[in-house]
């Protein structure tokens, strides 16, 4: 028989767990009660469109969709690469203070709020952008998508590189043993045993990245059309809800934000159980 | 020893500078300020973004006097300003054009037009240009023109600048001066007058527009067919492209926002409107 105490609190750690969990469903649920409507009598081929102007009654919500897929994967394809050498550096090459020194700055980028990066890039990044292609506003997906990789980086970084600090120690002194280097140890010991936690970095990361609004509404321009350079305006589906959500209830423009909601949690829904296959494959594949 | 006449007219002077003072101030008080003493209370003000230079200055004015009230002034747009005075989150919603009879009837909604305000284009001063016509302008923005060569100058596309859907300046402009077209889909979209400023002034290949009462040396301003968007030209009706600035309350106003509005719209108000750039109606 469990004290009284050890019960309640066994209770009260069920309830918050249910609470937090029923809140996202019931966020679902509410996007697509308000969606339905759109669904009814054929009426979606009007959104999945390329065109939006509301004065004449296109409301294609394609090109934010392109957009908001853009962005994030290239963000993720920057980021990505330089998460994988500081974790790597922070992890395996450097030692003792100059390693928890690195740890405790990559610890502070974490507190950056995300308007300062937006502000930042518009007074620095934004204008060298727009002389280095000579063309546009230097307002387009690069500009949004490295400033977004700066945003995720610390997340990646912190999670691959603990989970790189997780490898069991006798993996490595057998590596040791057998005189491999800390490349190869990092290259075919280390990685290959933490796949799994820096998996779950990238997914926290491409959530954040895929749901970030105001680096993308600052400085990616918002331009409805279809981006086919770098130095490309887009609009992403987050910027467009954040456009959008003034005009009038009633209104379709209105509505049409429901199903932008609705699709970018499909996004992210579809992006975590992928990377989560991902790993479950690779753990499968390695027995 | 100074002589008694002089030390007579001395404090003379010193009484006339008292009374001066004193005198002074009550007319400051008394100037339309002085409804608001020993009250208390928020005001909350929302909406249209050209509006902001004269909320401010007149909120602050209030609350220097009077530390019991405060005022907060957001932006987002004239079409966030009517929406959110209709459902009751803010006192007054602020819109850069009328409220339409369908937002009218919804909300109850009354309207205070307190100055009319221009819209000019606007470019980067690194820009040669200073003059347009209509046409120019409208094969611009419609994406027709879309290198500053053309116009004979650098070999450089032009930067297109519009605002978001809920902009009161947006709509406006988009009547009046581009004959509602199409506005190009490279457009890039900027949320608010501030904002629009700030983008033009950073951006040397630009060309936005924006209330005029909001331009200053950062930006110049484009004279169209001629005329140049000037308080003057607004005012006599020769520059075309200007609306009303309304202020907007869900029923009568009551209370401090009722007090609100009439200190615009006094001769205090008018003047604060008149010094930010735009032109009072009384």
């Amino acid at each position: 028989m469990q004290p009284f105490t050890e019960k309640c609190v066994e209770k009260g750690l069920l309830l918050s767990t249910i609470l937090s969990g029923s809140i996202t469903l019931c966020i679902l649920f509410f996007m697509v009660i308000f969606s339905l409507p759109l669904f009814e009598g054929g009426q979606i081929d009007q959104f999945i469109r390329l065109e939006w102007n509301p004065y004449e009654g296109d409301f294609g919500i394609l090109p934010m969709m392109v957009g908001t897929g853009l962005i994030a994967f290239l963000a993720l394809v920057i980021a990505v690469p330089f998460g994988l050498g500081c974790s790597a550096l922070i992890s395996v090459f450097a030692h003792g203070n100059f390693s928890s020194l690195l740890r405790k700055i990559v610890e502070l980028m974490t507190g950056i709020p995300t308007v300062i990066y937006g502000f930042a890039a518009l007074f620095l990044l934004v204008p060298m952008i727009r002389e280095i292609f000579q063309r546009g506003t230097g307002m387009c997906i690069l500009s949004a998508s490295i400033m977004l990789a700066i945003l995720i980086l610390p997340t990646i970084i912190l999670f691959m590189s603990d989970a790189l600090n997780s490898v069991p120690k006798s993996y490595l002194d057998a590596a040791d043993a057998l005189g491999a280097t800390s490349a190869q140890k990092l290259i075919y010991v280390m990685i290959p045993s933490a796949w799994s936690g820096m998996i779950s970095g990238l997914i926290l990361a491409t959530g954040r990245v895929v749901g970030d609004t105001l680096i993308a509404l600052m400085i990616a321009g918002n331009a409805i059309q279809v981006p086919k350079s770098l130095s490309d305006s887009g609009r992403t589906l987050t910027s467009h809800i954040a456009l959008i959500i003034a005009s009038d209830y009633e209104s379709l423009e209105f509505k049409s934000i429901f199903l932008c909601g609705l699709i970018l949690f499909i996004y992210t829904t579809l992006t975590v159980f992928g990377l989560r296959l991902f790993r479950y494959l690779k753990i499968i594949g390695d027995r | 020893m100074m002589k008694p006449g002089l030390i007579l007219s001395l404090f003379a002077t010193l009484i006339f500078l008292l009374i001066g003072f004193s005198l002074a101030t009550a007319y400051e008080y008394s100037s339309g300020l002085d409804h608001f003493s020993g009250k208390k209370g928020i005001i909350k003000i929302a909406g249209g973004t050209a509006h902001i230079p004269v909320m401010k200055e007149a909120a602050r004015k209030i609350m220097r006097m009077n530390p019991d009230i405060s005022i907060t002034i957001a932006g987002g747009g004239s079409g966030v300003g009517i929406k959110q005075v209709g459902e009751g989150l803010v006192d007054i919603g602020n819109s850069g054009r009328k409220a339409t009879d369908d937002e009218i009837r919804r909300y109850g909604l009354k309207m205070f037009k307190f100055a009319i305000d221009g819209i000019a284009v606007i470019l980067n001063p690194e820009n040669p240009y200073v003059k347009m016509n209509s046409q120019q302008l409208m094969d611009i923005f419609s994406g027709k023109i879309n290198s500053w060569e053309t116009m004979g100058w650098e070999k450089r596309g032009i930067n297109v600048y519009t605002r978001d859907a809920s902009s009161g300046t947006r709509k406006i402009f988009w009547k009046k001066a581009l004959n509602k077209a199409n506005i190009t889909k490279t457009a890039n979209f900027i949320q608010s007058n501030g904002a629009m400023k700030s983008a033009i002034s950073l951006d040397p290949y630009g060309i936005g527009y924006i209330s005029a009462g909001h331009i200053d040396r950062t930006v110049t301003a484009v004279s169209l067919n001629g005329v140049a968007p000037s308080i003057d030209n607004v005012r006599k009706g020769s520059y075309k492209i200007a609306r009303g600035l309304y202020m907007n309350t869900r029923g009568e106003p009551e209370g401090l926002t009722k007090l609100f509005i009439d200190y615009i719209l006094s001769r205090e108000g008018q003047e604060i409107a008149g010094a930010k750039g735009f032109i009072p109606i009384k």
